[in-house]
């Protein structure tokens, strides 16, 4: 493969100036259509299409300086703000832009000290004293102070903005009162500053994951005077004062957001790359032509890199697969029949092949999945869970009522109408059918129409997917607790609930631990409202002896601040 | 002009409502009741369709096409003033990419019939049509960016990354031109201007550039109109393939992501761009055509 990329130059228009040389070389060479009988006369004519290109161009010379490091992001970020984002590809841009207490460490994904120096638990692990940093400044140079941190919090749960991840800080007390309106004043959320600089934080219960939260980027912290003064358009008039390792140079619709050092923040002695481009691209072949090309430098996520290639690419030594905090899932609607009775959703369960999936169709290096809470979390294992077992599914398909599958009612199985969704919902169909005489008809759908599906329990059996918020199991046993907005099967089990709440009272350790996997169990072995189908594998691009600073970790936390290129790109 | 974009906005402003779906779902974070309600309210998603439809209109007066239920940072005019350029930009290079290629082209294969000039003019013709941009741009990308690496793969910041995205997405409407070319070339031809002329002993070079081309040339430039309207508007999939950021990225994801605002602002604009368009050929018709200026 033959790589033409440019060298890097302080002007960046000239960066083509490597193609410039070939395309001109190329210019002097007859251009006519061979074979033709006029080709002096018409000749000439053959390069107007060429000159009407070079000169009509003005509009799309290149824009400042070149890059340090261009990174291909995913989909275009709805918003860069805490309080809207919803995405991954924002989430990565917003932790580099606003900091929160803590921060991600790019090795293990797990949380270190950020804006906070430091902070203490109360023995009933409850109550957090935080204590701010104090050389932690914007990027204007103002100092952080603990009113920023209350603002930025405080605005996540003001019902008034409509935040779509303010669940995090449900953990602190009041906090969802507050939003919800049943309590009104800011006084009784457990939230206030001492000081300047020490903040005090009281949860409704132990959470041994709230430090970790905080380095979550609905938790950063995002300057008020900006946001009061600019509202909606706080991230686009003008360079909003940041708080994290980069501040935001430009955002360009589909085109890029760059990002430069922070001189400003705390640590900037250990932000490696001063000039960062994120461009959002979403169509696998572009980005991996566009890294291939020498145009990028690190393709970020597996829905990236096209999946037909995948077997070819996992071949190169830039190709990492790891394991990663998702989990792929089919959901019941429990509030329907048969679905309604448990045996019948473990005879399902027990008929599907999930080894067969992974190897044959997803193929990126995914693991078979027996229970929800995908592996490798600390102190936490999860019960086994099903694995196939085809006799034991027709036995238990009988015993509710469906010998052989006969008298079962029609039944749908909903997706997304993407290919490889497709491709896994075939396979399901055949699985079922051959084991037990069931014919699911399939119902793919459009994205947005997908999820008002779900939400609405307009469905029998639909695929879906988790990735965790944070290193917990609860990150995924608390979507099925009854009244959780984001259940969507209908299933609600006193017994898990009291588990989970019991859970929730316990300090970490082994006893939590315990009553979480008793949680789990009863999801996955006895209840089955969801059938994990298998866990995630975190796929990227990038040429380690080019790329330093990305580290293969559970939840894929590669914070910008630690990337960097070794060298003239390529 | 006005009644029919009223209509149009009045269509597409019931029909993206119609969906099921609404912008603010996501799989990652359900939204709370709380939080939906005032979503809603901060963008009136809470009053009748009639009065929604009527404040739209209200700032459509202003030349305000609303704030992005999706891009909240941004307005529509903003995207518009981001990426409209940009696409018609693109669209015009295109425009020009296809006359300057597709009228040597035509006349090629007018003046080489019967011969081998002819039939590989003819040929290459047919590929430009027949092949495309869905194919022809990852078949260019393919070869003259990954393997020759002469050209960007994509995005959009030299003169350079224009060069593709031009030639894939002018390539077909070069074809079309070419053989509307060749068919007016044809005609001009077997004219009796063309014929005296010959009779009158003007040179194989000048017949065809000064006597028959401008003859040859009525059916193009009666296409010229048409042919910018569809270059303007047609750049989704060259848009998509290349990295572009144009407005057809938009003009799909705002109704997959419905974003009610982004579409009924795009759909107006795209509905101003080919009224105008067509208002331009009108004109140009009656000044290029006799028999039209005098009725």
């Amino acid at each position: 493969m033959r790589n033409r990329a440019p060298a890097s130059n302080p002007r960046g228009r000239a960066a083509w100036s490597g193609e410039g040389r070939d395309f001109a070389a190329n210019r002097g060479r007859p251009l006519s259509l061979c074979g033709l009988e006029e080709p002096r006369r018409l000749g000439g004519i053959w390069v107007l299409p060429l000159l009407f290109l070079l000169g009509l161009t003005p509009g799309c010379g290149g824009r400042g300086p070149a890059p340090d490091l261009v990174i291909i992001n995913g989909k275009e970020p709805e918003s860069l703000d805490p309080a809207v984002m919803s995405g991954e590809a924002e989430g990565r841009i917003v932790q580099a832009l606003f900091e929160g207490l803590t921060r991600y460490n790019p090795t293990n994904g797990m949380a270190e000290p950020g804006l906070a120096e430091s902070w203490t638990l109360s023995e009933n692990g409850r109550r957090y004293r935080f204590r701010l940093r104090s050389e932690a400044r914007w990027s204007n140079g103002e100092p952080i102070r603990t009113k920023d941190v209350l603002y930025s919090w405080f605005r996540m749960i003001d019902p008034v903005e409509g935040s779509q991840y303010s669940s995090p800080f449900y953990l602190i007390r009041n906090a969802e009162a507050y939003q919800t309106g049943t309590v009104k004043s800011r006084a009784e959320v457990g939230m206030k500053a001492s000081d300047e600089l020490n903040l005090e934080v009281e949860l409704e219960n132990p959470a041994p994951y709230f430090v970790e939260l905080c380095a979550y980027a609905p938790m950063a912290v995002v300057p008020q005077q900006s946001i009061e003064r600019h509202r909606s358009a706080w991230l686009t008039q003008g360079q909003p004062p940041a708080s994290g390792a980069y501040t935001l140079v430009e955002w360009r619709l589909n085109d890029r957001v760059r990002l430069r050092k922070n001189p400003h923040y705390w640590d900037a002695a250990g932000v490696k790359s001063t000039l960062i481009d994120l461009l959002p691209v979403t169509h696998p072949t572009t980005a991996l032509n566009l890294y291939l090309s020498g145009q990028a430098d690190v393709i970020w996520d597996k829905d990236l890199i096209p999946s037909d290639l995948v077997e070819t690419l996992r071949k190169r030594p830039d190709f990492h697969s790891f394991d990663y905090l998702a989990t792929y899932f089919l959901r019941f609607n429990t509030t329907r029949k048969p679905f309604h009775d448990p045996r019948v959703r473990r005879a399902l369960a027990l008929a599907i092949d999930k080894r067969r999936i992974v190897e044959q169709i997803t193929r990126g290096g995914e693991r078979p999945a027996g229970h929800l809470v995908p592996p490798g979390l600390p102190g936490y294992v999860s019960p086994p869970g099903l694995s196939v077992d085809p006799d034991r599914a027709r036995a238990l398909l009988a015993e509710a009522g469906f010998p052989g599958g006969a008298g079962f009612p029609k039944f749908h199985y909903h997706f997304d109408s993407r290919k490889s969704q497709e491709n896994i919902a075939v396979q399901i169909q055949a699985m079922w059918e051959k084991e037990l005489g069931l014919r699911a008809e399939l119902r793919p759908q459009e994205w947005q129409v997908y999820l008002n599906t779900q939400s609405q329990l307009d469905y029998d059996i639909s695929r879906s997917s988790w990735i965790g918020d944070y290193n917990d199991p609860t990150t995924f046993l608390d979507l099925f607790a009854g009244g959780n907005l984001n259940n969507r099967t209908g299933w609600k089990h006193e017994k898990y609930d009291t588990l989970l709440k019991r859970a929730g009272a316990e300090p970490a350790g082994p006893a939590r631990a315990e009553l979480l996997r008793q949680a789990e169990t009863l999801l996955v072995e006895q209840e089955m409202p969801v059938v994990p189908l298998y866990f995630y594998a975190g796929m990227q691009i990038h040429d380690p002896r080019r790329i330093e600073g990305i580290h293969p970790n559970l939840r894929a936390e590669h914070p910008l601040r630690a990337v960097a290129r070794r060298g003239a790109r390529r | 002009m006005i009644p029919v974009l009223l209509g149009i906005s009045f269509v597409v402003f019931g029909m993206i409502r119609a969906a099921p779906g609404g912008p603010f779902d996501t799989a990652r974070a359900a939204v709370s009741e709380e939080a939906r309600d005032a979503l809603r309210a901060r963008y009136h998603l809470d009053e009748p369709v009639w009065k929604q439809y009527g404040r739209f209109l209200a700032q459509l007066v202003k030349g305000d096409l609303g704030p992005s239920l999706k891009y909240r940072h941004h307005t529509v005019n903003d995207v518009l003033s981001q990426a409209l350029p940009v696409s018609m930009m693109l669209g015009v290079m295109a425009f020009l990419f296809a006359l300057a290629l597709g009228i040597p082209l035509g006349v090629a294969a007018a003046v080489g019939r019967g011969r081998a000039s002819g039939w590989l003019a003819e040929s290459a013709i047919l590929l430009c049509i027949s092949i495309p941009a869905l194919l022809l741009g990852p078949l260019l990308v393919l070869v003259f960016a990954v393997g020759l690496g002469w050209f960007p793969v994509g995005l959009w910041n030299s003169p350079w990354h224009a060069v593709l995205p031009v030639a894939t997405l002018g390539i077909f409407f070069a074809g079309r031109v070419a053989r509307l070319m060749r068919e007016g070339m044809m005609d001009a031809f077997g004219s009796s201007f063309v014929t005296a002329a010959r009779a009158r002993g003007v040179g194989e070079g000048s017949l065809i550039w000064r006597h028959a081309l401008p003859i040859g040339a009525t059916p193009v430039v009666s296409y010229a109109g048409p042919l910018l309207a569809d270059l303007l508007t047609g750049s989704f999939v060259v848009e998509n393939v290349f990295q572009i950021p144009g407005i057809g990225v938009f003009m799909v994801n705002s109704a997959l992501n419905r974003d009610y605002t982004m579409v009924v602002g795009l759909v107006l604009v795209y509905a101003v761009l080919l009224l105008m368009l067509n208002l331009v050929v009108d004109v140009a018709y009656t000044v290029l055509d006799p028999k039209v200026r005098h009725g």
